[in-house]
């Protein structure tokens, strides 16, 4: 069984990217994001991974079942600009067989 | 004027362990950084968190750690300015530097040593077409002067513990107070979020939610807020001060004009040899730099501290030879007048 799962990312141009993330190197969204530099660095992931930034927040446009939102990433996305009722913090998304297919899309620098 | 051998832009990990390792070579620090105290964002945004790659800490609070970097410095003395940003650099004939901060504070130093992390935490502010004018004209984005907002209209906008707490506080000096978040729920303690409510139910506080301020009223200055609430018709807000709270958010700032060489939002540098930028005598340690390979790490912050230390004393001291000793051999002598060493071991002969 493979430990890969595919997911479609729309970088901030517009550009939509069929992407292969491994599920077995506890990467989550942000980092695929930024191992495969769809977005500038320094632009996304700049707190690290602790939904302390919301520069990595993205658009949820598939109807997969996600992991509820922590205190934390609720927090953040309260406090964040550009944020839509789909919209999630891409350092909590952990890659897992259950995303597989996910589609999302960048949401703006700010 | 402070003067210095080596100035620090930035009190994080990597700016305090500058100062040790600009020590041990005799060399006086003097540190820069727009916080109120050292530590970085380890002290301001996430003390309590635990950091598990510190060689010799199998877990250390981020926090304790620079408590413990504080600590290690205190023997070499260096000086603090606190609260401030550092504005402009100019390069005297000399090849010194003198750097001032956006309070006018002059500094004078022969290497000026760039450890800005993330850069200086700013505040984030909202997507409003022209908020930009109204900047010291009724638009705060931090509140220094409470007193400014005496027998004013308030609208403070942002729904963690800063807006709550800018909005306790106020209700006391502002005729009004209205406090607007785009969400009902607010995330900040619990105190807080308590004191608000009995605030909105005698009146002190007005209370506009799920809402978001999208325009700004005035010619000259602020006299009122454009407000889009869900479901409703936009309407306006009186208001001499609008004050949005939405935290901070890490720039590279002013150093960003400095003719250094970026990319990537980042300082480059020459990594081969000493992390020094394109401007003879300024570098760049820790997270605030790029070159091909860079990682962000406390760690190789540490490690390019101590070869930037090197490189400084040689720039230095050019005709001085120096040979790099270990400290389990040579010991620590502090500025302060201490002495670290071994003890000595004791010879005895075999009769």
């Amino acid at each position: 069984m493979s430990l890969d799962i595919n997911i479609k990312i729309t970088d901030r141009n517009g550009v939509t990217h069929d992407v292969v993330a491994p599920t077995d190197m506890a990467m989550n969204l942000m980092e695929v994001i930024r191992s495969y530099e769809l977005a500038e660095e320094g632009t996304i992931g700049i707190c690290g991974g602790m939904a302390m930034c919301a520069s990595c927040q993205c658009y949820v446009k598939s109807d997969h079942e996600l992991p509820e939102m922590s205190d934390d990433e609720d927090a953040m996305l309260a406090e964040a600009f550009h944020v839509e009722d789909n919209s999630r913090l891409g350092c909590q998304i952990q890659m897992t067989s259950e995303i597989d297919g996910l589609e999302v899309v960048l949401a703006p620098e700010s | 004027m402070i003067t210095t051998d080596i100035l620090i832009i930035g009190a994080g990990p990597t700016g305090l362990f500058t100062v040790f390792e600009a020590g041990l070579l005799k060399l006086k620090c003097h540190l820069i950084d727009a916080l109120p105290q050292p530590g970085g964002q380890c002290s301001e945004i996430y003390p309590k968190k635990p950091i598990y790659d510190i060689p010799a800490y199998p877990e250390i609070l981020a926090g304790d750690l620079t408590d413990k970097l504080i600590e290690q410095t205190k023997q070499f003395k260096p000086g603090f300015t606190l609260g401030e940003r550092a504005e402009t650099i100019d390069k005297q004939e000399d090849g010194t530097f003198i750097v001032r901060t956006n309070k006018g504070t002059k500094h004078h130093a022969k290497i000026v040593a760039i450890a800005g992390g993330l850069g200086s935490f700013e505040p984030r502010k909202p997507l409003i077409e022209n908020i930009a004018k109204f900047e010291d004209k009724g638009v705060e984005y931090i509140i220094k002067e409470p007193e400014i907002y005496r027998d004013k209209k308030v609208v403070i906008s942002g729904g963690g513990d800063s807006a709550l707490d800018w909005a306790i506080f106020l209700s006391n000096i502002a005729s009004e107070v209205t406090l607007i978040h785009r969400r009902n729920e607010f995330r900040g303690a619990l105190d807080s979020v308590e004191k608000v409510q009995e605030l909105k139910n005698l009146g002190k506080i007005r209370l506009i939610t799920p809402a978001e301020v999208k325009g700004i009223l005035g010619t000259d200055k602020v006299t009122g807020v454009a407000v889009e609430k869900k479901d409703e018709a936009a309407f306006i807000v009186d208001a001499d001060h609008f004050i949005p709270l939405f935290g901070l958010s890490p720039k590279l700032g002013p150093i960003g004009n400095w003719g250094l060489e970026i990319e990537k939002n980042a300082i480059k540098v020459n990594n081969a040899l000493d992390y020094q930028t394109n401007i003879p005598g300024v570098y760049a340690i820790g997270d605030v730099n790029t070159y091909p390979g860079k990682l962000k790490l406390i760690l190789c912050g540490f490690h390019e501290a101590t070869l930037m230390c090197q490189s400084a004393y040689k720039r230095i001291f050019p005709d001085k030879k120096y040979v790099m000793k270990y400290t389990t051999v040579g010991g620590v002598d502090g500025f302060d007048g201490t002495r670290k060493e071994a003890p000595k071991a004791v010879v005895k002969a075999i009769q």
